[in-house]
């Protein structure tokens, strides 16, 4: 499979033929129990943050290794403490200085990699697909986690996203979620979308211009709105996205103030949601485009928790996956 | 054989044998998921003990967790005092191959390091795979083998012993 025919819906490797979790690629076709399983040992990883030795030993002499041929400050940097803090060595590679630069393929740097004896990757792509790529390659040889893949998911910050949001907002089987601002080029939304839908968000809602949410969404029984003040009504959770100022290049706005105009959150526009709604933004922000600062830095904003969260859901997450690596669920 | 165990009249040796070692001011208390806490409970009400009790989740801990993985209910480490100089007992419900005691010491050393440890357990059932024994008991079953001895609850507790099932080891 080439990564350029890669689309969503071409199979899930996730599981292994035991229909353990072997691999986190995405948040679709995720089973509710491993997703609730993962938000569940999440919330033990959050209390050793606060502990003197802000480490455990479970995955000691584990080495996983942060692939990484995209920036990103944030994914990593958590990616990396989290493995840290479970007593695992790290190694971080950056594509630049990495030898793909020369031509080396993703499988030949991969196996390379494995022939240190390496446990597990953390990848992230500018392609779609390519840890889909990587976990098919090695089957049960090692895990692999998709730190965002082009434009088509994001898992991890998805469930850091629901875990913020069970956990400050309450049961999600009674929140109406909105996602604002370009659906289209989101992987974090996709993501969400999946995370939502299957831990029984009663009512998910995306809000955009039409150039920036794709039709299809419909189809997944989400609520499409193009204006911010009908969107917003009833709401109990708003997730902001980056605007991919990058992305930005085939003209599908007119302007950044434009769209700042019509679709970004000012401390006005939140009122037209629920009093105490709670505002997520996966970072980095453009301030004064999608949010502004008096809102990123309000009292509704849980930016900085959601950082927090990101380390415990990575911890449990690599937890989860090194375990099953070990053989099973079942315990005397 | 479950029937001669009446678990309340072993949480009142265990409170008499413990009440010397105790100072209600000082002394903390730490169970170890899930049975290890129900006794503690008991224990730390029937002692008085002023600091509130602890409660411990040794998965991140165990020493199988390459073999075996993850448990599927792992709860939080919830240690409300400050570890650091106190006179800690640690509970659990059976002390068998000791590899529980060695995770659970490991972990609270993680929070701080402690005057003391004392180790009381409901049933010591032998079978010691490491150097850790009980410095209160109130049964001790050496020389049992075979089988499984588990503390149901949280109310009533009761200690049963089931038979060996192939293949499974406490």
């Amino acid at each position: 499979m080439s990564l350029q025919t890669f689309r969503l819906g071409d199979g899930n490797p996730q599981y292994d033929t035991q229909g353990r979790l072997r691999h986190l690629l995405s948040t679709e076709g995720l089973r509710e129990r491993d997703l609730l399983q993962i938000l569940d040992t999440a919330e033990s990883f959050l209390s050793i943050a606060q502990r003197s030795v802000k480490k455990t030993p479970t995955l000691r002499g584990k080495t996983i290794v942060n692939l990484f041929f995209e920036n990103s400050t944030r994914t990593r940097s958590t990616f990396e403490l989290a493995a840290k803090r479970l007593s695992a060595d790290v190694l971080n590679i950056a594509a630049s200085t990495s030898s793909t630069s020369k031509g080396e393929s993703l499988i030949d740097t991969v196996d390379n990699l494995m022939a240190m004896q390496v446990d597990g990757f953390v990848i992230r792509h500018p392609e779609a697909g390519a840890a889909h790529l990587i976990a098919r390659h090695l089957g049960d040889s090692a895990l692999v986690i998709n730190a965002g893949d082009g434009q088509h998911a994001h898992p991890t910050q998805a469930l850091l996203d629901v875990f913020t949001i069970r956990r400050l907002a309450g049961p999600i089987e009674g929140r109406v979620v909105a996602i604002v601002g370009d659906i289209l080029h989101s992987r974090v939304a996709r993501s969400q979308i999946h995370a939502l839908s299957i831990l029984g968000c009663p009512e998910i809602r995306v809000i955009g211009p039409r150039t920036l949410v794709p039709k299809e969404l419909a189809s997944l029984g989400v609520h499409v709105y193009h204006d911010l003040q009908a969107g917003l009504r009833g709401v109990d959770v708003i997730c902001a996205l980056r605007l991919q100022k990058e992305r930005m290049e085939s003209h599908r706005l007119p302007s950044l103030d434009e769209f700042h105009r019509r679709f970004g959150l000012t401390p006005e526009r939140l009122q037209w949601a629920q009093p105490h709604a709670l505002v997520l933004h996966p970072g980095p922000m453009n301030r004064g485009v999608e949010i502004a600062s008096e809102v990123a830095d309000g009292n509704q904003a849980v930016i900085l928790q959601q950082v927090s969260h990101g380390l415990a859901v990575r911890m449990a997450v690599l937890t989860l996956l090194a375990g099953a690596a070990g053989g099973g669920e079942s315990h005397a | 054989m479950n029937a001669d165990w009446d678990v309340s009249s072993l949480l009142e040796g265990m409170v008499r044998d413990l009440r010397p070692r105790v100072d209600p001011e000082q002394t903390a208390m730490i169970g170890i998921f899930t049975g290890g806490v129900w006794v503690a409970q008991a224990l730390h009400h029937a002692l008085g003990l002023n600091t509130a009790l602890g409660r411990l989740d040794i998965s991140f801990y165990r020493d199988d967790f390459s073999q075996i993985g993850l448990h599927p209910q792992v709860r939080a480490s919830d240690i409300p005092f400050d570890v650091n100089g106190r006179s800690i007992i640690l509970v659990d419900d059976v002390l068998y191959t000791g590899r529980t005691i060695r995770a659970a010491l490991n972990e609270i050393f993680d929070y701080g390091r402690p005057a003391s440890v004392l180790l009381a357990v409901l049933v010591d059932r032998g079978g010691h795979e490491l150097p850790v024994s009980a410095d209160i008991a109130a049964l001790r079953l050496n020389g049992a083998t075979g089988g499984q001895i588990k503390l149901r609850g949280p109310d009533p507790l009761r200690l049963e012993w089931l038979a060996a099932a192939p293949g499974s080891v406490a």
